[in-house]
């Protein structure tokens, strides 16, 4: 049967991803004596330690999430309105990045945001800020990092939705008597928020399990659910804990995803993609 | 300054009117690629503290990494990973995305979906995951455990990419050639598979980068011997900063650059036809 | 109901577009009068689109100018041309509902909401459309789509019409039939419409006047009838209706002739030895053998080459010559007498001298 093709693809996938899954779902119900028990779930909700991972993971994917809306929508737009092989050459620019490596990337705003970084001395040089400010092993550090990480994320899908926008539609909002500014508001940006809301959604899902960069650039002032997971296996070698952390993560992505999928049709923009 | 003057778009808004959006997108394009090619000069400095710009010029980086035997062979490591997972990956991702594409059956929606769930799950997931089930049958540390994961990886990547290659090619010319008396198999290979060549090359590059640039799941499941050059670099950076790593990015920024204008030229001719 | 209040005449001179070394339009001229219907008729590539965008203001002209009445128009953006437009794909804003489409260039004017509801309902009853306000556009038919975007250009009153073959997306039957509420449309709005089509049929149909363009340049500007009746070249009377077209010598007396029939007399005064008779397939009659040639009536003798009987109709490729066919098409009687004719048979054809259409070869 023509469907048997995609068999090996299927048994890679259970093999790696749902049995490990699965695994990491039964090993959170284990307690520390090997008896079955919901204690590693009542220990997140009790201890205050835990709660705080969450918001910090939250508050980090929100922030780097809107950081990327308000860099990448205008760079996606200006993408958009240009002819096709122009904007495949400047796209580079987004693409380069997507494709070195996250370690590369990290490392190198590593040494970007230290006291005598290049940031702080153009700056200074420019006039912003006087004495070197801290910027990296800290919150300021990984929001920079990651948005720098996470923007090509948004702008590949939202630059896809933007160049399906049917040009007649802004002639005619012209013809209508609309200005430019008003076309843009009125007919474009309402058009393009789909695209928008599909690419904030990858960023903000792939912030929420994020490990090297906030491990890198947070210096440990930034805790966030995957750094804590790895920090529990490392130190403690407690699997239920850090299962139980694993799959609370997994399910508030899935939740978010679900809803996500019921607003827009996600198919499109996977297809679009690429 | 006629260009000024001219037309930028439907609404006939003026490339003048513009500048204040070319200005910006300027400066963001300027911030995504600085940072990801800053290691290049960075990886020439002498000095043994990350310094920008360097103050002294020198390849004693690059002749420590050399020199190591260490750097080396989690170098050979991950080549060697990268390439298995392209030799596995691209068959494997191409076979699902023509299955699903051309049946009609009503599961073939569900498999999609299903095939994708390695990106949406978050990595440190996969990551644990594997390296307690790996634990527990042996496959940790090993080539084969790695290659494994990273297909996994790469199988969804290499189908979103075919299946978008499929689309733009007309279906068709397969039942012309079947009604012609090639089997399916023959048709797919004598008639679709040269038409996407450069789709499925560009996968193959691709899936090669996935697995030489992953992190996460190499920092869990590959370690000694068999310790990826992203798992190396990982410890590096956060034990002690080596500036190793510099000319080591300079060669992974090449090896990206590389593959991604390969795959570039490869759209390129793909579109011509 | 929709005043047709002042509609404006449109003045064109001497207006050019060059797209690299391409001449899309040629230092074209065009008046177009106050409410009149006017078709731009073409083939694709002609520039009947570049043209109907100059006016709309959706390209910028190399030169020449674009005149509304007295106001030049050639450097006004588009959002201020006061033009309504009906795109090919209807350019419906998806977003938005049947009624918001329709309200979007009242609002875009500070129209108060009363008036512009008021407005839109009225617009909706003038395409048909009267409970259709609240629906979304991907709910709509094609020809849904095709009057909602009429009702888009014309509710704000604009008093110069333009429409980019709109009716190209519609099946047959939906086509002929929206081009006479189309033509009724207009008559009530009385606004200046251009209206650009490929489609000659549609063109004669629903034309005050039709000006015939090919490679940037006019062909021929006038009514449905004269264009009809008398092309002015080979191409528009190519373009427009089926013909044959035989290739006629002049003499020293002034006498067209094809091979050695004559045609036409008197036209030693003009210049030119070859000339074109262009033949209408309708004009020509099946005449007894007996019937001989007069003053009146040219014969054509031929062999039939295909003979096809079709019910109705019947038809005959007839052969005059080695290199020239006529078709013609007549109606069957009961008497059958069409049946007996075969291929093979001889055909003789007659033509009135006064429904020849005779032009000037062009030299190429």
């Amino acid at each position: 049967m023509l469907l048997g093709l995609a068999a090996p693809s299927i048994l890679i996938i259970i093999a790696v991803i749902m049995i490990p899954l699965g695994w990491l779902f039964y090993l959170s119900l284990i307690g520390k004596g090997g008896e079955f028990s919901l204690v590693n779930y009542q220990k997140m909700i009790e201890y205050k330690s835990y709660a705080r991972v969450y918001l910090t993971t939250f508050e980090v994917s929100f922030l780097t999430t809107l950081v990327c809306i308000l860099i990448g929508y205008p760079l996606a737009y200006f993408l958009a309105q240009l002819p096709q092989r122009m904007a495949g050459i400047f796209m580079l620019t987004v693409l380069l990045p997507f494709w070195t490596s996250l370690l590369v990337r990290t490392y190198a705003w590593l040494v970007l945001l230290q006291k005598k970084g290049l940031l702080n001395e153009f700056a200074i040089q420019i006039g912003l800020w006087e004495t070197p400010v801290k910027l990296v092993h800290n919150m300021t550090g990984t929001l920079i990092g990651m948005a720098h990480i996470m923007l090509p994320f948004l702008v590949l899908p939202l630059y896809g939705a933007m160049r399906r926008i049917e040009p007649d539609l802004m002639r005619a909002a012209a013809n209508l008597g609309a200005k430019p500014v008003q076309v843009f508001w009125k007919v474009f940006f309402p058009m393009s928020l789909p695209g928008m809301v599909a690419g904030s959604l990858i960023v903000f899902v792939l912030c929420l399990g994020f490990y090297v960069t906030p491990a890198v650039l947070g210096g440990g002032r930034v805790v966030m659910v995957a750094t804590q997971i790895t920090a529990i296996l490392e130190n403690q070698f407690n699997w239920g804990a850090a299962s139980a952390l694993g799959v609370v993560l997994l399910i508030a992505t899935l939740i978010i995803l679900y809803l996500a999928g019921r607003l827009l049709k996600l198919d499109n923009v996977l297809f679009g993609r690429n | 300054m006629g260009f000024w003057k001219k037309p930028a778009s439907e609404t006939q808004i003026t490339h003048g009117d513009r500048l204040w959006l070319y200005v910006v997108a300027l400066v963001i394009m300027l911030l995504l690629i600085i940072p990801t090619v800053i290691v290049v000069p960075m990886s020439f400095s002498d000095s043994q503290y990350l310094e920008f710009p360097p103050s002294h010029w020198s390849l004693r980086w690059y002749e420590e990494y050399f020199d190591s035997a260490k750097w080396i062979r989690s170098t050979m490591t991950s080549f060697q990973i990268g390439v298995l997972t392209m030799l596995v990956a691209t068959p494997l991702g191409t076979m699902a995305a023509y299955a699903l594409y051309v049946s009609e059956h009503r599961a073939a929606r569900t498999i999609f979906v299903f095939l994708i769930t390695p990106m949406i799950v978050p990595v440190i997931l996969i990551a644990i995951g594997t390296f307690y089930v790996f634990g527990q049958l042996g496959l940790n540390n090993t080539i084969g455990g790695l290659v494994l994961a990273h297909t996994s990886l790469a199988t969804p990547l290499v189908m979103i990419i075919i299946t978008a290659a499929l689309r733009t090619y007309d279906l068709n010319q397969e039942r012309v050639a079947r009604s012609l008396g090639a089997s399916r198999l023959k048709a797919f290979f004598l008639i679709t598979l040269p038409q996407i060549r450069f789709s499925i090359l560009t996968a193959a590059l691709l899936s090669f980068l996935t697995s030489f640039d992953e992190v996460i799941i190499s920092i869990f499941i590959s370690g000694g011997v068999n310790a990826t050059l992203t798992k190396q670099m990982f410890s590096a950076l956060r034990d002690y900063i080596d500036p190793t790593i510099a000319a080591i990015s300079t060669i992974m920024v090449f090896i990206s650059t590389t593959l991604l204008l390969a795959t570039q030229f490869f759209k390129a001719r793909q579109e011509k036809k | 109901m929709i005043d047709s209040s002042k509609a404006l005449p449109i003045v064109i001179r001497g207006l050019t577009k060059k797209y690299g070394s391409l001449y899309a339009l040629d230092s074209v001229d065009l008046d177009v009068s106050s409410g009149e219907f006017l078709t731009l008729l073409g083939p694709s590539g002609s520039g009947k689109t570049t043209l109907l965008m100059a006016i709309a203001g959706f390209n910028r002209p190399d030169s020449g100018s674009i005149r509304f009445g007295d106001t030049e128009m050639i450097l006004a953006p588009p959002h201020r041309r006061e033009v309504g437009m009906v795109f090919q794909n209807y350019a419906l804003f998806p977003h938005m509902t049947v009624a918001e489409n329709i309200a979007f260039p009242l609002k875009l004017r500070r129209i108060g909401s009363k008036e512009s509801r008021q407005r839109v309902d009225e617009a909706l009853s003038t395409v048909q459309l009267s409970d259709l306000g609240g629906r979304r556009i991907d709910q709509l038919s094609g020809g849904q789509m095709q009057r909602v975007a009429l009702a888009r250009a014309f509710v704000f009153r604009p008093r110069i019409l333009l429409m980019d073959e709109p009716l190209s997306a519609l099946d047959k039957k939906l086509r002929e039939q929206m081009q006479i509420e189309l033509k009724q449309l207009h008559r009530k709005l009385g606004v200046t419409t251009v209206y650009v089509t490929h489609d000659q049929r549609e063109a004669l149909t629903m034309s005050d006047r039709i000006a015939v363009i090919n490679h940037g340049r006019f062909e021929q500007i006038e009514t449905p009838q004269a264009i009809y009746n008398a092309p002015a070249n080979p191409f528009v009377a190519d373009f427009i209706g089926e013909s044959a077209m035989l290739p006629m010598k002049r003499n020293s007396s002034g006498d067209l002739f094809y091979q050695d029939l004559l045609i036409a007399s008197g036209y030693s005064e003009l210049s030119g030895e070859e000339w074109l008779l262009v033949i209408r397939p309708e004009r020509l009659f099946a005449v007894q053998d007996s019937t001989p040639a007069s003053d009146q009536t040219i014969i054509f003798t031929g062999v039939i080459t295909e003979f096809v009987y079709q019910g109705e109709t019947a038809f005959a490729l007839v052969s005059i010559s080695d290199q020239h066919n006529l078709s013609i098409r007549f109606g069957t009687d009961s008497s059958g007498s069409q049946n007996l004719m075969r291929n093979g048979d001889t055909l003789r054809l007659g033509l009135k001298r006064s429904e020849t259409i005779i032009i000037p070869k062009p030299s190429t």
